[in-house]
């Protein structure tokens, strides 16, 4: 077994972004993921990476930008303020088809609202976020062992289709402590091949353009037609879930991240009682999990959605179970973590009686 | 087995790194853990507190609403955390800090004289060790010889003096049961 | 028979889409010449700005990239911090450069990132159709500004290589014009230093060149070019604001 070490979640994301190789960070001091820049700064030192603290998430996404076009591996890390920040230099990433890792450890919204942990930022994140037909492939972790391990899962899943990646945290996972093994040998960034697209001067070859713009008529269009195929092919092959309990359950618990972890705890409690029910963890929020859930839909009588917001991700569970089951919506906003005891009662609510 | 264990005082008594010392321990005896600390501005106000989960199955929550167990280091810390322990908690509390005493009845109260005892060692700001050594003496979560190997192992800027004394409190801890 | 001038190999074979007696085509050939004359082409990455000259990218015949608007020196960080061995220059026009890109273009000066800025001054937003840009003079014409510019009320033209040289950071700040052939060539010298400052490594340059833009003032050609040496070049005065060549000797 390899080693392993007590991290915080948000010391686990930085050994696992220079475990993928990469050697780029710049970002912006925002609560609650300063950690993650401090550490990084020590650990990029190190490692003879670049680490920059920028003037603004503006000026971050955008160095991001240069860096990968450059075909370097490149990350930056934000809360939710700042990743509104960002937008704009994403819908360019997006649309110049660069690959970059943003990391957003979510906070309470909307506005300056807390840094409390939440999961309101699932709109945002699972539509694109900024202006045009974009999408960002959005993976949800839950433990500290995958904070570490998920920054080379999204880099190679943005690498491979030159998209944006997310991973979306949240304070409490960023803030936690956890036992993390070093689970594969880290990436050399040297064995790393130039990417077709990066630009390094044109010695040898021909000029390479990287942008987002195209004004001869109808060409946009095509150019659109073409990433609409890739993300219908992304949706396809790439949905990821875990499911725990589903087999004879009644309900089913939809949650991710955080209020997956709580949700576990309700679904034992329920259990011990005598209630079937299961969990249902997306990991990747962008592509939906929905060929899971819509399996789950022709068996499962009852779906529990479990998000820290007002009610986000219930209506891809919606969409992805056709409406036929009863859908049940928990939700804390504004920077509210659940407990297990009040998901155990909403359980309780749902089946009180069919057991 | 799942213990919840929540540890609250002031901000310089040591609360974070005994929730730190705790979990690590946890560890390295092969149990699941997780520890999480109050954050950011909450931190600013001068009071910490920790959640640690040590267990033998996978944690689930790493938010401790209902603990097993509560360490509680100053005054202001009792009167907010008694009212969550579970009923048949145990409730350590630093006397030496603490002029009031827990209400309830349904609980298991250890008054500990955790500063006096880390006086009359040499240092106050070691009274979260004393705390620690009682805890696993009296409840068995972990052996005593673990808790030291993991504060020699994570405070590895400390003196050898330190971590000699840091044992010796432990060690007092422990013999109070 | 001998060719004696033609299209600089650091220029695409492109037609470019300006205004007659626009002064970015001016600017292109210098930087096209220099990127061949200095031996760069091959390891060069320009950065187009939006606006008129977002076109760059297919103009300047070396790898380019096309970023948000007024991000370029950000962009620029990423890529020369990326690759040090790049030469790394960003195209920026008045609207991205002094309005929008603010917060970007002084920090790169203040961080004296390696990289060479050009900044195209000509006083108005050209591709939107001739608004007021944070440069244009006061009193002054616009379409936002129909009365001319009131600095009552819209404040007072930004000079940015006086506000830039407020910085420690930058190593190189020059203001020039390219409204004669005089200075077309005191242009050339200032845009070869500012390149040869990222070839030696020595930290940040930007060139202001004072630009015509004989659409949107209202003007011919020949009055524009007259206009800049009559009226524009009093507010902005050019020279030198900043030469750390010349005070480390």
């Amino acid at each position: 077994m390899a080693e392993k070490r007590l991290m915080y979640g948000n010391h686990a994301i930085v050994e696992g972004v220079l475990a993928a190789g990469c050697r780029f960070f710049a970002g912006y001091p925002i609560t609650p993921q300063n950690e993650i820049p401090e550490y990084m700064s020590i650990r990029m030192n190190e490692v003879g990476g670049v680490f920059i603290q920028t003037e603004s998430e503006i000026a971050a996404i955008n160095m991001l930008f240069g860096a990968a076009a450059a075909g370097k591996r490149a990350m930056t890390s934000s809360s939710s303020p700042g990743i509104s920040l960002m937008q704009e230099g994403i819908s360019y990433i997006a649309g110049a088809d660069i690959p970059v890792l943003v990391v957003n450890v979510i906070r309470g919204g909307p506005g300056l609202g807390n840094i409390a942990p939440a999961q309101s930022d699932y709109y945002q994140a699972t539509r694109g976020g900024g202006h045009g037909d974009y999408f960002t492939i959005t993976l949800a972790p839950n433990s500290a062992q995958e904070l570490f391990e998920f920054p080379k899962l999204a880099f190679e899943l943005a690498e491979k289709y030159r998209n944006p990646a997310l991973i979306l945290a949240d304070g409490l996972l960023g803030q936690m402590m956890e036992p993390v093994e070093f689970s594969y040998d880290p990436v050399d960034p040297t064995t790393l091949p130039e990417p077709s697209y990066a630009l390094s001067g044109c010695q040898g070859r021909d000029r390479r353009v990287v942008r987002s713009y195209d004004l001869k008529p109808g060409k946009l269009e095509e150019w659109n037609w073409r990433r609409h195929a890739k993300y219908q092919h992304i949706m396809e092959k790439e949905q990821r879930a875990q499911a725990a309990d589903c087999d004879d359950a009644e309900l089913v618990i939809v949650a991710y991240g955080t209020s997956a972890r709580v949700s576990s705890a309700a679904a034992r409690m329920a259990r011990e009682k005598g209630y079937k029910v299961g969990l249902l963890r997306p990991i990747t929020l962008w592509p939906f999990p929905k060929n899971a859930l819509a399996e789950l839909s022709n068996k499962v009588e009852y779906f529990l959605v479990v998000e820290m917001n007002l009610g986000q991700m219930v209506e891809d569970v919606k969409l992805a179970t056709e409406c036929k089951n009863k859908i049940h919506f928990h939700g804390r906003p504004g920077g509210g973590v659940p407990t297990p005891h009040e998901i155990y009662e909403k359980i309780e609510t749902i089946l009180g009686g069919s057991s | 087995m799942t213990k919840e264990i929540i540890i609250a005082g002031f901000g310089g008594q040591g609360i974070v790194s005994s929730g730190i010392i705790l979990g690590y321990a946890g560890m390295l005896e092969n149990k699941n853990v997780t520890f999480f600390p109050s954050y950011g501005a909450e931190m600013r106000g001068g009071t910490a507190n920790c959640s640690v989960v040590i267990s033998s199955e996978p944690v689930a929550s790493p938010i401790v609403a209902y603990p097993d167990i509560l360490i509680i280091m100053n005054e202001p810390s009792l009167a907010r955390f008694e009212p969550m322990l579970k009923p048949g908690g145990i409730f350590f509390y630093n006397k030496t800090l603490i002029k009031s005493h827990p209400k309830r009845d349904d609980i298991t109260v250890l008054a500990i004289e955790a500063n006096a005892i880390a006086e009359e060692l040499g240092q106050g700001r070691i009274a979260n060790m004393v705390m620690l050594g009682a805890l696993v003496k009296k409840t068995d979560i972990l052996k005593l010889e673990t808790l030291k190997k993991a504060q020699r192992e994570r405070f590895v800027k400390a003196s050898s003096e330190q971590l000699s004394l840091n044992d010796k409190a432990l060690e007092r801890g422990s013999e109070l049961y | 028979m001998k060719q004696i001038f033609g299209r600089p190999a650091g220029l695409t074979d492109v037609l470019q889409r300006y205004c007659p007696g626009c002064g970015h085509g001016i600017v292109h050939r210098i930087i096209g010449e220099l990127l061949v004359k200095l031996g760069i082409r091959e390891r060069a990455v320009g950065i187009a700005p939006v606006g008129c000259s977002v076109f760059a990218d297919e103009y300047f015949n070396c790898d380019m990239i096309q970023p948000p608007h007024g991000r370029g020196p950000a962009v620029s960080t990423g890529i020369k911090r990326s690759r040090p061995d790049c030469i790394v220059f960003s195209y920026q026009g008045d609207g991205d450069l002094a309005a929008i890109g603010t917060a970007e273009i002084i920090h790169a000066a203040s961080r004296n990132e390696n990289i060479t800025v050009i900044f195209i001054n000509n006083a108005i937003f050209g591709m939107t159709g001739g608004q007021m840009a944070p440069t244009t003079l006061p009193g002054m014409k616009s379409t936002t500004s129909v009365q001319g510019r009131n600095i009552k009320k819209q404040g007072y033209p930004i000079k940015v290589c006086e506000l830039l040289a407020g910085l420690d950071g930058p190593y190189y700040l020059v203001r020039t014009s390219v409204h004669d052939p005089k200075n077309i060539i005191k242009t050339e010298k200032a845009l070869k230093n500012a390149f040869g400052n990222q070839i030696a490594k020595n930290g940040f340059s930007l060139v202001e060149i004072l630009s015509m833009c004989p659409t949107n003032w209202g003007m011919t050609p020949v009055q524009s070019k007259r206009w800049i040496g009559d009226t524009m070049m009093k507010y902005f005065p050019l020279g030198e604001y900043r030469n750390r060549a010349k005070e480390e000797k």
